[in-house]
């Protein structure tokens, strides 16, 4: 993938240019880290009960499963999550958007999948937030999403938005991922939603094939 | 049959989500043969990115060590885990996995780390051997007091190899 994309400031002095050497023997890049269970506490996945108050904004339940590209899910996998509150504000002292902090909300959640490669957090639903990178430039709202897979070379790191959002087309950092983009969009979940507590958002997160599966 | 998922950048807020307290730490510091691989990532103006997490990944210290380590940049752009000296394996050089993440890299870098004082198993390496001299001695890390140095230069003359899978 072309790691330059001017539009996306950022990328102008970060992305490498040198073409990329396709390793003559993939060895150590097959197998990756896994025995996760010390770095998830129960209830890890709930963002919302990680204070003594609940955090403002719109509950949620965010769902899915960790696939490889042909579909075999990846059990067992850590997920991690990270966001800003629901008024645009990350807990973090590089974050200056004049929005308020929720004493109730870090925005940090952790899982590991289940046999069929399933998770599901709890949180609220990120705000939009402006950032340097144009005039009157917003993110559309988004949760970071890190996985591992079975593989260190299918270590994935990305964002997942909601569907619908007006935002889409002004952001780079969304239209990066140019005709996959839309590969970042949740559906709304209607069956997953709970009554009188929680609406919910489906989104599966594809890795790539193990290089050995290649050709 | 679905592609994979598209990669986007960290952005400058994941040390919310991302670094451990014992992230850089493999092995413990000081025990038994651990040594700290350390330095620093540049952009393409030799300037220091604070904003960044380097991920390694080897799959030979025993347990409890993972062989998993991850260190997020500090002010200055440096960066240090604590692990121990991989063994070489076939024709392959000792070396350790590395993905680089940062505001402003849409994915992850790979690249790997290999050893300055194992000269004879770098001039065999399958990979090493296939690079110019020049660029291959991106890949290699200087040893030095305690350790190995090795700077990760995102762009610009220097630039370190980066793989693609």
């Amino acid at each position: 993938m072309e790691l330059l994309y001017p539009d996306y400031k950022s990328t102008r002095l970060r992305a490498p240019r040198r073409e990329r050497i396709q390793l003559p023997r993939v060895s150590t890049e097959l197998t990756g880290p896994a025995l996760w269970d010390s770095r998830v506490a129960p209830g890890d996945h709930d963002l919302t009960r990680q204070h003594d108050g609940e955090p403002l904004g719109e509950r949620i339940i965010v769902h899915g499963r960790v696939l490889e590209a042909g579909g075999r899910p990846v059990p067992e996998t850590l997920v991690e999550v990270w966001q800003c509150n629901a008024a645009g504000r990350y807990r973090h002292q590089g974050d200056q958007h004049p929005a308020p902090l929720d004493p109730n909300f870090t925005g940090l959640g952790r899982c590991i999948t289940g046999a069929d490669g399933s998770f599901a957090f709890v949180t609220v639903k990120p705000g939009a937030y402006p950032w340097g990178n144009h005039h009157n430039a917003w993110r559309p709202a988004h949760i970071h999403f890190s996985v591992f897979g079975r593989a260190f070379a299918q270590r994935l790191v990305t964002q997942m938005y909601f569907p619908g959002d007006p935002l889409f087309a002004q952001d780079p950092i969304f239209n990066s991922a140019g005709a996959d983009a839309e590969r970042l969009v949740a559906a709304f979940d209607l069956d997953r939603t709970e009554p009188e507590w929680a609406l919910a958002y489906r989104w599966d997160v594809v890795l790539a094939r193990t290089p050995f599966e290649h050709g | 049959m679905a592609s994979p998922t598209p990669p986007q950048t960290v952005g400058p807020f994941f040390s919310i989500g991302l670094p451990w307290d014992d992230g850089p730490e493999v092995v413990a510091r000081g025990s038994d043969g651990a040594i700290a691989l350390r330095g620093t990532v540049c952009d393409g103006e030799g300037a220091p990115v604070p904003d960044a997490i380097v991920e390694t990944w080897q799959e030979d210290p025993p347990p409890p060590a993972r062989g998993f380590g991850r260190c997020p940049t500090d002010g200055d752009g440096r960066w240090q885990i604590v692990t121990r000296k991989p063994a070489a394996a076939g024709d392959e050089a000792p070396h350790v996995a590395v993905a680089v993440f940062a505001r402003g890299l849409l994915d992850r870098v790979p690249t790997r780390i290999y050893f300055g004082d194992e000269e004879q198993a770098n001039a065999a390496d399958p990979l090493l051997s296939s690079l110019e001299p020049d660029r291959a001695a991106t890949l290699i890390a200087a040893a030095e007091d305690g350790g190995y140095r090795f700077d990760i230069h995102l762009q610009g003359d220097r630039e370190t190899v980066f793989f693609s899978f």
